[in-house]
């Protein structure tokens, strides 16, 4: 028979769809990371112990401090937002998730707006006692890059232990109570013990991500701390040591995966009795002076800490102060000058190419992402055998950091047939290497849980595969390829860590543009800058609230 | 006398009124059994009992005492829940000593007293067993065990057996009954299952629509519902409307023919009235000749083998009746059916 080879061909091709995404790990994750060992011990280059020990100390020093305050402020949130009902509680549940796709930038530019000699707090107190100098001085402490961490990572406390704590059955508290065990006790022996597991999941990614933190300790931290991270920065583009650039990412390498390694041990163990039960079981309504004031008190410290600076921003964005008559005025010369060509400094990018730039990486990147995301969904569903190697490979960048990822690229690809100037080519390759897990994880449950008698039943039915795929498959998993596109689009918006670089000084993206504006002198460079954030803010707002959509929507499926 | 007393009792959830006045009491040494549809609240009265939940008004007293300002934990009711809400981070043994550690028990002399009640559950070898590792049946022994080892003042029980398989739930019916009457603990006992309820209960109430409907021996109960939702939820169907034409004997006169009913719920009948018949399914034979009273003819349209006796229903008027036959018999037969005054009775309402 003619077409008696076609089904074996079609396996065939199935049964190779994890040479994709293993390919693309394969050239741009790992042996960018192999480069920067061959760097570390090949190159010459000045080695000192100080300019390590110094900056590894620092960033174990601040992780753990900035964790600790994350776990203070997340913790009794996480609690409220689990048990108690109050108004405005789905607003501020929203308000919470916004951090996990806002820009370094962004919100470095907003406590900047808030905080910054510049700022909204300095400018009012300066009028109003008359001050020459602004008196407060957080830009460039230890405390602006406490604060920053807290403001990201709270809503990681809220995320991982409130849900534990919504899937907690209200019952085994309650069978606690009845067998004589007071609200404290039953807590203590009870809920905090079955919690643990939840705690320390999150503390270790709250402190992961702040070892791993760059934009913030760059933008906020100033010259004067220096993590690992911003070393390997200073290092590679200023002082041009790359064999200390390479041993410093080493270390940041054996720490990251060291403390990845134990995240997914621990995630592994982490399982809260889940048992049927109706919604909204075990929230209640505050009640007594006590549980209202503490709700009260925490909403409070939520709002103040997320909405005071991304408000501020908005408000410096549009506001011009005139130096001479001392008067603060609204404007959108800000907004305005952003799409004026001045070509009167020696690489000067108008803000509204830098835009383009970055809506063009984050075009591709979403391309690259979900392409590479669904392939290797398809794969790791279909192919039970692939779990064990190609999913840990999949998630290793999660636990590199976007820093180590640029060095890693900068030496690779620093070679012919490319150069320094193609550069920029690499930047979507670069967001794509970090969008690619969040894909995979949030496409491959979606895929999995379409059971195979649907494509069966379909076939039977006279449904080609094709068909099978477009009108089964498809409709089902459309929601989770939508949010993995807003999520790599989002995420390459903003992406620094890596872009910073990779951009070439004439193709920077949004967030280079804004840290450039934001570093040097002048209030319309500043203005510009806080217009910059204020508009990728928005956009990073836009898409928290279409994810939220999707997710209402698909509440079933979530 | 009464141990417990709930006096009043009104809730309402979301808005809605679910407990419209409920009292009842539990005496020494007795079992409840409350009986009713799911959603009709009866768990929400167990809560409430235990002091979970607070009524909107009402009391709850214990030995004549309100206890509804007395904590959760301060009550020593027992309550075993429905999912047995074993703690998952403990083994048996741990679970079970739980409520003895609370009442200020050290650990180590706790030994004892979780033996004994592991033993009391046959389930003495699984001490050390982890809870998430056993199976339906042997997690509601221990939850079972557990809410016993303190040896609480009341027991109650929610549901327990909803979980389990037909067979199972048998075996442990049994098992649950014998208990209750060793430990003579006073115990409410909730479930929709009308064959548990009497098969556990000293007493049953049947909780409908925010009120308890009747309360009585499951016998008094079963042989005389007081109306016909009660009736219906204890599985009977087979109703008719009827003229009271005699009060000395009673006689009633129906579109099926003339009833002599054994029992009369309602009080001073009078000729003239109108009156709920109820006729058991048991009982009834089929009849040689038509014509006479306490018979009904019909047409046969099912008839289903169910081991002990044959399911017939007829249709007669174009009303459907149920009775349990020990004979067989063919569909679309033309049969009369000989019913016994005591399995006729007159409904109260």
């Amino acid at each position: 028979m003619p077409n008696q080879g076609k089904p074996r061909n079609r396996f065939l091709f199935s049964k190779a769809l994890w040479v994709l995404p293993a390919a693309f790990l394969l050239f741009f994750f790992l042996v960018p990371l192999v480069k920067i060992l061959l760097v570390m011990v090949s190159r010459s280059g000045v080695l000192s112990a100080n300019a390590i020990l110094q900056p590894l100390l620092f960033t174990l020093w601040q992780a753990a401090l900035s964790m600790l305050l994350t776990l203070a402020l997340g913790l009794p949130a996480a609690y409220i937002f689990a048990r108690y009902n109050f108004t405005g509680k789905g607003a501020l549940r929203l308000l919470t998730t916004l951090p996990f796709i806002l820009p370094t930038v962004v919100v470095a530019a907003g406590f900047s707006a808030l905080l910054g000699p510049r700022g909204l707090l300095n400018g009012w107190l300066m009028q109003a006692f008359d001050l020459q100098i602004p008196p407060i001085s957080f830009m460039n402490t230890l405390g602006a890059i406490l604060i920053a961490h807290v403001f990201y990572n709270t809503s990681v406390v809220i995320r991982i232990v409130g849900s534990a704590l919504v899937q907690f059955d209200p019952r085994i508290e309650e069978a606690g109570r009845v067998l004589g065990g007071s609200r404290w006790r039953v807590f203590r022996e009870v809920t905090l013990p079955l919690l643990r597991p939840s705690i320390l999941v999150a503390a270790l990614m709250v402190f992961l991500f702040d070892f791993t933190s760059f934009g913030v300790i760059l933008l906020l931290g100033g010259p004067k701390f220096a993590t690992l991270e911003v070393s390997i920065y200073t290092q590679t583009l200023s002082m041009l040591n790359l064999k200390m650039a390479g041993l410093l990412s080493f270390i940041q390498l054996a720490c990251t995966f060291g403390l990845t390694l134990l995240y997914t041990r621990l995630n592994g163990k982490r399982s809260v009795p889940l048992m049927p039960r109706l919604k909204g079981e075990g929230v209640r309504k505050p009640h007594g002076i006590f549980e209202k004031a503490a709700i009260v008190f925490l909403v409070i410290i939520l709002i103040v800490l997320i909405v005071s600076p991304l408000a501020a921003l908005a408000i410096k964005s549009v506001l011009q102060m005139d130096v001479s008559t001392q008067t603060t005025s609204l404007t959108l010369a800000h907004y305005r000058e952003l799409f004026i060509n001045r070509n009167d400094a020696f690489f000067y990018v108008p803000p509204a190419k830098a835009a383009l730039n970055s809506l063009y990486y984050a075009a591709v990147t979403v391309l690259i992402s979900v392409g590479l995301g669904l392939t290797a969904s398809y794969a790791l569903v279909r192919q039970q055998g692939l779990k064990r190697w190609l999913d840990p490979l999949i998630m290793l960048p999660l636990g590199t950091s976007a820093v180590t990822l640029g060095l890693g690229f900068l030496i690779t690809f620093n070679q012919p047939p490319l150069d320094v100037s193609s550069f920029p080519l690499l930047i979507p390759l670069a967001h794509s290497l970090v969008a690619l897990p969040f894909v995979v994880r949030t496409i491959q449950p979606a895929l999995a849980s379409i059971p195979a008698s649907l494509g069966e039943s379909a076939a039977s039915l006279g449904a080609s595969p094709w068909q099978v795929w477009r009108k089964v498959e498809l409709p089902i998993i459309h929601r989770a390829i939508m949010v993995g596109v807003i999520f790599s689009f989002t995420l390459s918006l903003g992406e620094f860590g890596a872009t910073s670089f990779l951009a070439r000084p004439d193709t920077p993206t949004l967030p280079v543009a804004i840290y450039r504006f934001l570093s040097q002198p002048g209030a319309m460079n500043y203005g510009q800058a806080m217009a910059m954030a204020t508009l990728l803010m928005l956009a990073c707002a836009l898409a928290i609230g279409l994810l939220e959509k999707l997710q209402v929507e698909g509440s079933a499926e979530i | 006398m009464n141990l417990l007393e709930i006096v009043g009792i009104h809730k309402n959830y979301e808005g809605k009124p679910l407990l419209k006045g409920i009292s009842l009491s539990v005496s020494s040494g007795e079992t409840l059994c409350l009986l009713g549809r799911s959603g009709s609240g009866k768990s929400t009265l167990l809560r409430i009992v235990a002091g979970l939940e607070t009524a909107d008004s009402g009391d709850v007293r214990w030995n004549g005492e309100s206890v509804c300002d007395v904590p959760t934990w301060k009550r020593q009711f027992g309550l075993m829940f429905q999912d047995y809400a074993l703690f998952p981070h403990m083994n048996v043994s741990e679970n079970v000593a739980f409520g003895l550690r609370m009442a200020g028990m050290k650990k180590a002399e706790t030994s004892s007293f979780v033996h004994e009640a592991l033993e009391l559950v046959n389930m003495s070898g699984f001490a050390t067993r982890s809870v998430t590792d056993l199976s339906g049946g042997e997690q509601q022994r221990i939850a079972l065990a557990r809410a016993l080892a303190p040896h609480p003042r009341l027991l109650m029980l929610d549901e327990p057996l909803a979980a389990l398989d037909r067979a199972l739930r048998m075996e442990l019916q049994e098992e649950l009954r014998e208990l209750l009457h060793k430990t003579g603990i006073p115990a409410i006992y909730v479930t929709h299952d009308q064959e548990e309820a009497f098969v556990l209960g000293d007493r049953i109430a049947v909780l409908s629509d925010g009120f308890v409907e009747q309360s009585g021996s499951p016998e008094e109960v079963y042989k005389a519902p007081k109306n016909r939702s009660v009736a219906e939820f204890l599985g009977m169907s087979n109703f008719i409307e009827g003229k009271v034409v005699s009060v000395n004997p009673l006689e009633v006169k129906t579109e099926i023919g003339l009833l002599l009913p054994s029992n009369c719920l309602k009080p001073d009948v009078k000729i003239g009235d109108q009156l709920l018949v109820l006729i058991q399914t048991t009982g009834a034979n089929l009849a040689t000749r038509q014509g006479g009273i306490n018979k009904i003819n019909g047409v046969v349209s099912e008839c289903v083998f169910r081991g002990d006796d044959f399911k017939v229903t007829i249709s007669c008027h174009e009303t459907i009746y149920v009775f349990s036959l020990s004979e067989h018999c063919e569909m679309g037969q033309s049969i009369t059916i000989q019913v016994p005054d005591s399995s006729i009775v007159c409904l109260e309402e």
